[in-house]
């Protein structure tokens, strides 16, 4: 296969893991129950607060470049995992809104990052490098596409794989799965819905924190206003849902939307060519892609639409087209648990 | 007794969260290095130091309080018009496609510009139908179809500005070339530039709404949809309607507020003209508690956090990102809704009765990500 | 099996705000025994079981098991101690699979063990005759098998004391056997301790040893059941019956049974409607209800009479067949427009699907009333006033609806039908009441028919079907079968028919 074209793939393979990581993140939240609304604002300020302490450890000398990037990371994912515990405890305690606290959030975090990283802007900073791994990058076709990444990459992959199996696999997962549908029955059989609730946040909000600072050390390094990760918040949220809250769905699509991103902005460097005919149109129309992409999927998987589409189908394979497409969330999702 | 004692409760539970915010807000601009003082000094020269700066002021203040208002009539309806500010830029889109297509001339009737407002309200109505429609009848989540939205409405500005209205010299994506001055909304005066007719209509629009959400049909089959939507149904409430109602009034106002930024503030098309002003209005809604009585004000009071934080980055011992005034009012809003829950949970005598049936909650979380079956 | 135990309960006490839910309520249940906890509606006794099985706590009493005073929170710790209750609707995990259900909460672990559980619940399915299939999504099992599963799961955990709250509603008759079958076993052959909490009389005569009666919150008796074998003769039957209903309602209830008006013409007329739904093939459907008709529906939930009375609503969706309001063809019209010319679907859940909460009872008048653009707020709350006298609500009409209790919601919601309604679709109109509010309901609904209202309702209580229906149809499956002649079926024939045994009628 054209070299080329593999370089491609694993290109978008790369630029799709903050948004990999962060539709998993939010994924794991999800399933217990609870809205983590504020991604978008979670991602920048942790993109800045990340890179802000990899940088200063960078310019103090204190710490060697593998420990600095450490620490930018483990800032990142405490910054993303504190906004989705606030987020947790104004509902389980407080008996908030999600949704309205994780807005509010959105906007805050989202300010907040252009406030403290006003003095950050285009400057330079450690930066996760890649690295193939030994001989699974040397495989054909799939090396390059898979395994000539960095490391955050290859977390992404395990990521993936350990939460299919820890949702499907074990009994942590059936608790996991079970707060987040029927909590009464958590609870009857003996989980801490709450204390589990919490946890999951936070270790949902820690991942998206790390998908921030992925961003700033890694895919587009620094800070820069408006930041790169603007929007991505939501469509990792858009991902989630279509991705039917599992994992491998999830995953498939945030790759699909960075292929889609791809291609659209190598249309605006180079130029569209069909059997070698430039092809004229105001390219930067295709930036709607990404969104209407997002509406797309959004229909194909609520609902309407498709039951609309399904009627025209034989009953056969109705079924198995419906199971398909259809994405139902987690049905204690967004709702409090009190019990007595 | 009981009365003043509930009522002291009440401020401090108003004042704690305010504190709060303020306090968080100093360490913040301690901890970059700089006197919070001195920002509470610039802010406030910023907004209010002469009639001019007061102009700024209600600049902001006419198209906030325009979606403010839209957006307590979507909350009362239980949804989430994220896809305001996308509403506000397609008004704006609007209201230059009119300034830019009639040939407008000094003798034209001042009709003229009330169509082109009317214009830019149908801008907003368009958009706002299309959050609607997907989310009544496809089922697709109103905030993510709003998000959505926005962007578009973003890229088709960027894609007029730098194609169709590109200015004739010097072209880039900063803006499209002035409008002529006809089309443009007048100012009262040089020193207090402001448009009058504009505030007529901000309150015309506030009593309006208020009214058509106390005293009439249309009012309550909002807030028996946002409540309940299956059971308004059954009540034999036109639900599908009164949402998209909602929708479209809000769409309108946005549309509005969209063509004073255009029309008024910038005299011509920018990208993000709608500045994040929606956004804005979403924050003040869930500040309130969807209570319209107090929009006026409390946009007045982010207005002018807003015009007066634009002095940070100027005042030469500052140099601060004007992005503190959002920190403010992001934890302003933040700390208010989390300090009610506080006193719910931990102080539920000190809720009075009354209190309770006054205070509408926000659309719960759980019909946000599910979906219509 | 483990041994035997003996459980006592000493002075219980439980409030709930302004209802006193159990009031000093002391009570021995031995070993081996089935004994039935009867009760009317709101009488206390799922409240009692719900302290038993950890659920709640009580305000004041002890739990004595075996002679010594046990202190626990939580199910869990109840189930540590043996007792392990069955709730009326079975505390499962909708989107597990039965498999999945049967782990979780069982052995410590972090790894499934699939292999081992599935023999594990096969062998205990197989001992009871339960038929589950272990890889099968719980949302598509009917109410029994989920009653199955969670006595199959509870019995692994060790549990040596069953509760079982309403076991018997919504189930048919042969699924009741296999359910008592079940039952008997455990307490003859195990020294299990079953408690069956119901408000039947006739399933406490089959099946329990002894029973013991609570009343407003009060244990006001109990009694040793005659031997129940199936040579009781009917007046021993009757006596015992009656005894109970006394101790049950304080007085003697007379039975229930009504006038049947004389017929008008065909309001609602249903000519092969299809419905279409994922779960169950529904076969066309063909019925004509008439003026002053009351049309029951009987069938174990799921079965397609809830799809098929909001398909006539127009509230679900329809695939193909005609349907008529008053010969006018409504199929392709909305709820609404069903709504203006008279039809009104009332829904189970009251206050998820009929009231709105947070919106008080003028609101409530308001939004029904004429559709002015100005509501006259003054009118509204006389208007309201004089409803709640007629209705005889307890509350006022500035109260929010969501404070009221059950029974007055569902007043609530008479009155806000128009007053001559031509067809009134009901889902379950009397769940979750107690006898007096019930039967209140029906002398409501009778005199609506009286001057010309249909009705179609659905009830799993085989006896409101039996005694207010003209017709009632059986939904098996998304089959429907019309019942012969309803005068002339007994309950436990119409249970066997929701069963699917249309051939024994």
């Amino acid at each position: 296969m054209n070299e080329e074209f593999l370089n491609t793939l694993g290109s978008i393979i790369g630029t799709a893991t903050p948004l990999v990581i962060a539709s998993l993140g939010e994924t794991i939240t999800e399933r217990a129950g609870v809205v983590n609304l504020s991604l978008d604002g979670s991602l920048a300020l942790a993109a800045v607060l990340g890179f802000a302490a990899a940088w200063t450890a960078q310019e103090a000398g204190v710490l060697d470049v593998p420990m600095q990037i450490a620490l930018g990371i483990a800032v990142a994912m405490l910054v993303g995992a504190l906004i989705a515990t606030l987020i947790g405890f104004s509902s389980i305690k407080l008996r908030r809104d999600q949704v309205a606290v994780g807005f509010v959030l959105t906007l805050l975090a989202a300010d907040l990052a252009r406030f403290l990283g006003a003095d950050f802007t285009r400057i330079p900073g450690p930066q996760i490098t890649r690295f193939a791994l030994p001989v699974l990058a040397d495989l054909p076709i799939l090396g390059p596409i898979f395994f000539q990444q960095n490391v955050l990459v290859y977390f992404s992959y395990i990521l993936m794989f350990l939460i299919w199996f820890w949702l499907f696999r074990t009994k942590g997962g059936l608790s996991l799965r079970a707060i987040g549908e029927r909590p009464e029955a958590a609870y009857a059989r003996g989980a801490k819905v709450q204390r589990l609730r919490y946890w999951y946040t936070f270790l949902g909000g820690a991942l998206v924190g790390l998908a921030g600072v992925a961003y700033s050390l890694n895919v587009k390094p620094g800070w820069s206003s408006p930041p790169a990760m603007q929007g991505d918040g939501w469509i990792a949220l858009a991902i989630v849902i279509f991705g039917g809250w599992h994992p491998f769905r999830v995953v498939l699509g945030a790759w699909l939307f960075a292929a889609l991103r791809a291609v659209s902005s190598n249309i605006q460097t180079n130029g569209l060519f069909i059997f070698g005919q430039e092809i004229n149109f105001p390219f930067v129309l295709l930036n709607t892609l990404p969104w209407l992409l997002m509406i797309l999927t959004l229909l194909i998987v609520s609902g309407g639409f498709t039951e609309r589409l399904l009627q025209y189908m034989p009953r056969a394979v109705q079924h198995r087209m419906r199971a398909f497409l259809r994405s139902d969330p987690p049905k204690a999702l967004g709702t409090r648990f009190e019990m007595e | 007794m009981k009365d003043t004692k509930s009522l002291a409760t009440q401020i401090a539970f108003l004042l704690i969260p305010v504190a709060i915010s303020l306090a968080v807000a100093a360490i913040l601009v301690t901890a970059v290095g700089r006197d919070p003082l001195e920002v509470v000094d610039a802010i406030w020269k910023g907004a209010f130091k002469d009639s001019r700066k007061l102009g700024g002021v209600v600049n902001f203040w006419i198209p906030l309080t325009l979606v403010s208002i839209g957006l307590v009539v979507t909350f009362r309806a239980g949804l989430w018009n994220i896809g305001v500010e996308g509403q506000m830029m397609m008004g704006a889109l609007f209201a230059s496609w009119g300034a830019q297509a009639l040939l407008w001339d000094a003798n034209m009737s001042p009709l003229l510009n009330l169509a082109l407002i009317a214009l830019s309200a149908l801008g907003g109505m368009f958009w706002a139908f299309i959050v609607g429609a997907l989310k009544i009848r496809l089922g697709v989540n109103e905030i993510f179809g709003g998000v959505a939205l926005n962007a578009l409405v973003n890229v088709i500005s960027i894609y007029m500005i730098s194609g169709p209205w590109q200015p004739r010299i010097g072209g880039s994506a900063q803006g499209t070339e002035p409008f002529p001055v006809p089309a443009l909304l007048p100012e009262f005066s040089k020193s207090f530039p402001v448009n009058i007719f504009m505030i007529f209509l901000v309150f015309a629009a506030f009593v309006v709404v208020m009214i058509m959400l106390n005293a009439t049909r249309w009012g309550l089959n909002l807030k028996a949809v946002g409540v309940n939507m299956r059971s308004a149904l059954l009540l034999g409430v036109a639900t599908e309607r009164t949402s998209m109602s909602a929708f479209l009034v809000c769409g309108a106002l946005a549309g509005i507020a969209g063509s004073y930024r255009v029309l008024f503030t910038f005299d011509n098309l920018r990208p993000l003209a709608s500045g994040g002003i929606g956004f804005l209005g979403l924050l003040v809604v869930l500040l309130l508690s969807i209570r319209l009585l107090w929009v006026p004000l409390i946009t007045f009071a982010f207005a002018a956090i807003l015009t007066g934080s634009t002095r940070l980055q100027i005042a030469p011992s500052l140099k601060l990102d004007s992005s503190l005034a959002g920190v403010l009012q992001g934890m302003l809003v933040l700390f208010v809704i989390l300090f009610q829950g506080v006193r719910e949970v931990f102080f539920p005598k000190a809720l009075s009765g009354d209190d309770e049936a006054i205070e509408d909650s926000v659309p719960s979380a759980s019909s946000v990500v599910g979906q219509k079956r | 099996m483990a041994s035997a135990m003996q459980i006592e309960l000493r002075n219980i006490h439980k409030r709930f705000g302004p209802v006193q839910a159990n009031q000093d309520i002391s009570v021995t249940f031995p070993e081996g025994k089935i004994v039935g906890i009867l009760g009317e509606n709101g009488a206390g006794k799922s409240t009692l079981m719900k302290i038993l099985s950890g659920f709640q706590p009580a305000d004041q009493g002890e739990i004595l098991i075996d002679g010594e005073v046990i202190n626990y929170t939580g199910p869990t710790a109840a189930i540590a101690n043996g007792i392990g209750m069955l709730q009326q609707d079975p505390l499962d995990v909708g989107a597990f699979t039965v498999l999945e259900n049967f782990i979780y909460g069982g052995a410590e672990g972090i790894t499934l063990g699939r292999a081992q559980a599935e023999a594990t619940l096969d062998d205990l399915s197989a001992r009871f005759g339960f038929e589950l299939d272990p890889h099968q999504l719980i949302d598509n099992l009917l109410i029994a098998q989920r009653q199955q599963l969670e006595i199959v799961r509870l019995l692994a955990l060790g549990v040596q004391t069953l509760i079982l709250d309403e076991p018997t509603t919504g189930i048919s008759a042969e699924q009741k056997i296999i359910l008592f079958d079940a039952l008997r076993k455990l307490a003859r052959d195990e020294g299990m301790i079953i408690l069956l909490v119901s408000h039947k009389l006739e399933d406490v005569i089959e099946l329990c040893d002894e029973v013991m009666v609570l009343r407003a919150g009060v244990l006001v008796g109990d009694m040793e059941m005659p031997i129940a074998d199936h040579n009781l003769t009917g007046t021993v039957i009757a006596e015992t019956k009656q005894h109970l209903v006394t101790m049950m309602f304080g007085e003697e209830l007379e039975a229930q049974s009504r006038d049947h008006y004389s017929l008008g013409k065909p309001v609602l007329e249903v000519d092969q409607l299809l419905v279409q739904d994922l779960r169950l093939d529904m076969q066309p459907i063909s019925m004509s209800v008439r003026a002053s008709e009351v049309i029951g529906l009987a069938g174990l939930d799921g079965s397609g009479q809830e799809l098929f009375m909001r398909a006539c609503a127009r509230l679900g969706r329809v695939a193909g067949g005609d349907l008529r309001l008053n010969g006018e063809d409504v199929v392709g019209a909305s709820y609404r427009q069903l709504f203006r010319r008279g039809c009104v679907f009332g829904a189970a859940g009251r206050l998820e699907e009929g009231l709105i909460a947070g919106l008080t009872l003028t609101e409530h008048t308001a939004l029904v009333a004429d559709d002015h653009l100005r509501i006259d707020w003054k009118s509204m709350a006389k208007r309201t006033a004089s409803r709640i006298d007629q209705y005889r609500v307890k509350g006022r009409a500035a109260d929010n609806v969501e404070q009221l209790s059950g029974g007055n919601q569902q007043r609530v919601l008479m009155g806000l039908l128009p007053d001559e309604p031509q067809l009134l679709i009901l889902e379950q109109p009397t769940r979750g009441l107690d006898v007096d509010s019930a039967r209140w309901i029906w002398t409501q609904l009778l005199q609506r028919c009286q001057s010309g209202t249909a009705i179609i309702f659905n009830s799993s209580d085989l006896e409101e079907l039996v005694t207010y229906s003209d017709r009632v149809f059986v939904f098996y499956a998304g089959r429907v079968y019309p019942v012969p002649d309803v005068s002339q079926t007994s309950i436990d024939e119409l249970g066997h028919l929701i069963g699917g045994e249309f051939q024994q009628a």
